[in-house]
């Protein structure tokens, strides 16, 4: 087994990196893929509260590296899918705690046994950014139709480049596309065209999101959302699988046809 | 029908996703060459003026723009020159 470590990234913080790895990793493992996934924003760790596994942690990725623990002893598994590994980031202690060079040799040390590495990138453009980059194979940009996200988006898409980490693969999260039919949203091919990268999902706006998170259940796991579709099929791209772009209209509910039939051309 | 499409036209260009897309785009180009606005004029005055040292240029026809090529970022000068007088040597 060799795994692909696939490091997600954003540059501007709130976007929904943490929830896109939790869901991507959930989703993987959901195949009967072996997934471990790593969050990197030592100081600021979330990963284990969106996957539900905060109250397991013993030891983290500061651990580890410092050799205060094993690897194995560090790893939660997951309950729910037998093939899901968490590696929590310390929170008492600052990004300098590790370096780019310990990141790469972790993951090596994890690539013999699963069959994805997944990294969850701090905010920034730090060094919890580089740390986060430096053992990736392929790095996916979490960005959401809006000036600041995609500005950011654009900066640390040429910094990967410039790492030799590119082509960077796009998933535009939150997408509402109520706003985007009244031209009140960047449409995913204004985003595209502004960033000139792949995309591999679009993730729509979605209130299960965010129930999900409060249960520790990645809407991952809950196929019937639209979000978690999306993230299934995102996952489904990474393994090579070629699956259509899903249709993000929503159902308009009798009222909204009323007004439209009222107000034509309106709202 | 062509008042209703121009209707139509400035309905859409009113929208706030295009001022967001049009905005970016001048944004993009200033991060992704790390010029200002101001820079990026005051650099291509001084083209202009080096040009005009050699050739006789059209000032007014010129267009000097940065335009995006993939992720690649490109300087395209139309420079229109003036026929020149031949003069003999």
């Amino acid at each position: 087994m060799s795994a692909t470590v696939v490091t997600v990234t954003s540059g501007k913080g709130g976007v929904g990196k943490t929830t896109t790895t939790a869901n991507l990793a959930v989703a993987l493992a959901a195949g009967g893929q072996k997934v471990v996934c790593i969050d990197g924003d030592i100081g600021l760790r979330n990963l284990d509260v969106i996957l539900g596994l905060e109250n397991r942690i013993v030891y983290d990725l500061v651990d580890v590296v410092e050799g205060r623990c094993r690897l194995k002893q560090a790893m939660i598994r997951d309950k729910r899918l037998q093939e899901l590994y968490l590696i929590p980031a310390a929170q008492t202690r600052d990004k300098n705690a590790v370096s780019p060079s310990d990141m790469v040799r972790l993951t090596d040390d994890l690539r013999e046994e699963f069959d994805w590495v997944l990294i969850d990138s701090p905010a920034g453009i730090e060094r919890g950014f580089r740390n986060s980059v430096a053992p990736a194979d392929t790095v996916l940009v979490v960005t959401n139709p809006e000036v600041s996200a995609v500005r950011d988006a654009d900066r640390i898409i040429g910094l990967i480049e410039s790492e030799e980490k590119g082509p960077a693969r796009l998933i535009l999260n939150r997408v509402n596309y109520e706003m985007v039919k009244r031209g009140d949203m960047l449409t995913s091919d204004d985003v595209l065209e502004l960033l000139a990268v792949e995309l591999i999902g679009i993730v729509p706006e979605d209130d299960h999101v965010i129930m999900s998170s409060n249960r520790g259940q990645p809407v991952a796991l809950d196929p019937k959302t639209r979000a978690g579709t999306a993230f299934q099929n995102i996952a489904r791209r990474l393994r090579g699988e070629d699956v259509p772009f899903m249709n993000l209209e929503v159902k308009e509910d009798i009222f909204q046809k009323l007004s439209r039939l009222i107000r034509p051309g309106g709202n | 029908m062509a008042d209703w499409l121009a209707w139509l036209a400035s309905k859409k260009t009113n929208k706030s996703a295009s001022a967001a897309k049009d905005r970016l785009k001048l944004v993009l180009i200033n991060d992704r060459t790390d010029l200002t606005p101001a820079e990026l004029e005051s650099m291509k005055n001084e083209l202009l003026q080096v040009i005009s040292r050699y050739i006789e240029i059209d000032s007014n026809a010129v267009r000097i723009d940065m335009t995006q090529e993939g992720r690649q970022q490109r300087l395209l000068a139309d420079i229109p020159i003036r026929a020149a007088s031949r003069k003999a040597r």
